[in-house]
């Protein structure tokens, strides 16, 4: 027989599950799990706050594709833990959540530290599990992993109360390591009449969604477009399925994508979203998005299908297993009258970042893509840096770019970076963010610091809250208010305190030669670059507009 | 909980799992996702190994959304739509008096 206490059987059921390194920060109620945890081969990650663990575990999940683990204590870390795993939800990453819990007697009780983290995870989880018997984790584990990874993928919450984890338990078997259920291609009349819709259609247009990624699809979706001849738009999640500088790539769609991508859905005839949900900030005002359009609509999620719009041809299965068995019969298309018009659009507007000086965002981006290469992991936090490196980084591969689209979290940038380095130590990774979004989890600098991180984050810093003053310029008649930050930190300074090295580009006249060396050098390095408060992020459609009506800039 | 005889009304029954989380999943996705319910009856089945659920839910055209979000559920085994002259919200009158 094998004698384990909860704790030590929780740890060894994370080492069957292949996990090797875990985010988190210990606390009263996960003490047990910590100390089992010392014994173990997995590496322990201390953030500094529980929010940064979340983050840091999805770095590790959004790079590699495979469920991350984080640890977090009963009430206060189970709820900093909250707001990344609601991320985790809406951007569809297998995370594993591990909260201590109150003693099983103690709970309803108002115990030091209880908060009902079941309860509050419920919402923002794919699945949760309270447990309730050190036998129940036998099967609790291994399902988590399952879920997390298994059909679409999302958090898992498990919550373990302190008892359970010192109880001790006998048995004579380990369970078998929970694995991804074996994915499935959408039945074959549906791929059969999807096939006839694509061969008849004059205009089609291929929307990719984060599923493309999370299905590791990318390359089957590219041998898609280029037999049939199909361009394609990407959303924020699915930037990189399509290499940047691919002839049938139009970019970005949506709020804030490109001209040539939103109007090309306004006129096309046949759209074939494959992994994406119709997301608001996609689709503009949804009654006019692709109007003339009939819709193939390929999700492994079934609930995605005729949700936010009728699918003419409903797809429920895999990327890769429907993409497959759909390719096996397509036959070779041309749409040679439909690209050229869409290339006109693409001449009519292009690109408004041309310029080389790097005193300019965009161009700064494209500078910093230049110097670091196509190996590089590229994070974001949440504003206009976002938007702009979204907009101009020459994203070639899935899992290049981490970005936190759905929820739109600040503070997701610098711990997503910090797990991506941790799974990816030979590449370089770079963090673009704002003044606005790196306080809001700078305390993880200190965690970068600490494991020597090769980690370049660039501060785009406009003294402000960019995206909300362009708004307010915008669209509340320029009312600008509580979007200026009256007094901005020394960032490099602050950096500086947390051990890292840093390069303020003013100080140095913008060289890029010393940019260049900065980013080049290993090890962790804050790059600072003041923006002007006016710079704003085109295209913008208004928000409750139609796709169409985006405003340029060239018309202000 | 209003009752609503505008709209037809449709019959779900759902077999779940029995553990004390599931009302707070069946009832969190019905109030998150704004579908409405009429009326919820639950009682634990076989020995207890699960529950069946039936909900009077209005028959719209967001019903097969909320049919499909349901099915979603890692507790919820099996959900089945029945006609408005279902039995399982008959004979309730006697103590849903006002």
């Amino acid at each position: 027989m094998i004698k384990r206490t909860g704790a030590a059987l929780t740890i060894e059921l994370l080492e069957r599950q292949g996990v090797t390194q875990i985010a988190g920060i210990p606390g009263g109620a996960n003490l047990p799990l910590y100390d089992a945890l010392s014994r173990s081969r997995i590496r322990h990650i201390l953030a500094r706050h529980e929010q940064g663990a979340g983050f840091i575990a999805q770095g590790m999940a959004r790079a590699t594709g495979r469920p991350a683990v984080c640890f977090a204590t009963s009430g206060p870390g189970a709820t900093n833990l909250l707001t990344a795993i609601a991320d985790a939800k809406l951007d569809s990453i297998p995370l594993i959540c591990i909260t201590g819990q109150v003693p099983l007697p103690l709970i309803g009780s108002d115990a030091f530290q209880e908060v009902d983290a079941y309860g509050m995870s419920l919402p923002v989880t794919k699945h949760n599990f309270l447990v309730r018997s050190v036998t129940e984790l036998f099967k609790v584990v291994p399902d988590a992993f399952r879920i997390a990874s298994s059909g679409r993928p999302g958090p898992v919450l498990i919550d373990i109360p302190k008892d359970i984890q010192q109880a001790e338990i006998e048995f004579a078997r380990w369970p078998r390591a929970g694995s991804t259920d074996t994915p499935r291609a959408a039945p074959a009349p549906a791929i059969n009449a999807a096939l006839r819709a694509i061969e008849a259609a004059a205009r089609p247009v291929l929307y990719l969604g984060g599923g493309v990624v999370h299905a590791g699809g990318a390359a089957l979706v590219r041998a898609l477009a280029e037999r049939a001849d199909i361009p394609a738009v990407m959303t924020l999640m699915a930037l990189g399925a399509l290499p940047h500088d691919h002839p049938l790539s139009l970019g970005m769609l949506g709020m804030h994508g490109t001209v040539a991508a939103n109007h090309a859905l306004q006129d096309s005839d046949l759209v074939i979203a494959i992994g994406a949900r119709f997301d608001d900030r996609a689709t503009g005002k949804v009654a006019e998005f692709c109007p003339l359009a009939k819709i193939i609509h390929l999700d492994i999620d079934a609930a995605e299908l005729h949700k936010v719009r009728h699918a003419d041809f409903p797809l429920p299965g895999d990327v890769v297993a429907t993409l497959t068995a759909l390719l096996e019969h397509l036959t070779p298309q041309s749409h040679e009258l439909w690209r050229d018009e869409i290339a006109a659009l693409q001449r009519a507007y292009p690109a408004a970042w041309s310029e080389t000086a790097i005193t300019r965002p965009q161009s700064l981006i494209r500078t910093i893509a230049l110097y670091l290469g196509p190996d590089a992991i590229v994070t974001t936090d949440v504003g206009q840096h976002q938007m702009w490196t979204a907009q101009v980084y020459p994203f070639s591969r899935p899992r290049q770019w981490l970005t936190s689209g759905g929820l739109g979290t600040m503070g997701f940038g610098l711990p997503a970076a910090i797990g991506a380095a941790l799974v990816e130590p030979q590449r370089p990774v770079v963090c673009f963010s704002g003044d606005g979004s790196i306080l809001m989890n700078i305390q993880e600098l200190a965690t970068a610091a600490e494991l020597n991180l090769n980690i370049k984050l660039v501060v785009l810093n406009n003294g402000g809250l960019g995206l909300v003053r362009q708004q307010q310029d915008l669209f509340y008649g320029g009312q600008r208010f509580a979007s200026d930050h009256g007094r901005s930190p020394d960032f490099c300074a602050i950096a500086r305190g947390f051990g890292w090295s840093t390069l303020d580009l003013p100080e140095v006249g913008y060289d890029a030669e010393s940019l260049e060396a900065a980013l080049r050098c290993p090890g962790p390095r804050l790059i600072h670059v003041p923006v002007d408060s006016n710079a704003r992020v085109y295209p913008i459609v208004p928000p409750g507009a139609a796709n169409h009506e985006m405003l340029t800039g060239a018309e202000l | 909980m209003k009752m609503a005889t505008e709209c037809r009304q449709a019959i779900l029954e759902l077999t779940v799992a029995n553990h004390p989380g599931v009302m707070s999943h069946i009832c969190g996705l019905f109030s998150r996702r704004a579908f409405n319910v009429d009326g919820i009856l639950c009682l634990p089945i076989g020995n207890g190994y699960a529950s069946r659920i039936w909900l009077r839910v209005q028959e719209g055209e967001r019903l097969a959304q909320v049919e499909s979000q349901l099915s979603k559920l890692h507790d919820v085994y099996a959900v089945r739509r029945h006609p408005p002259d279902h039995a399982a919200f008959r004979n309730l009158e006697l103590i849903f008096q006002d």
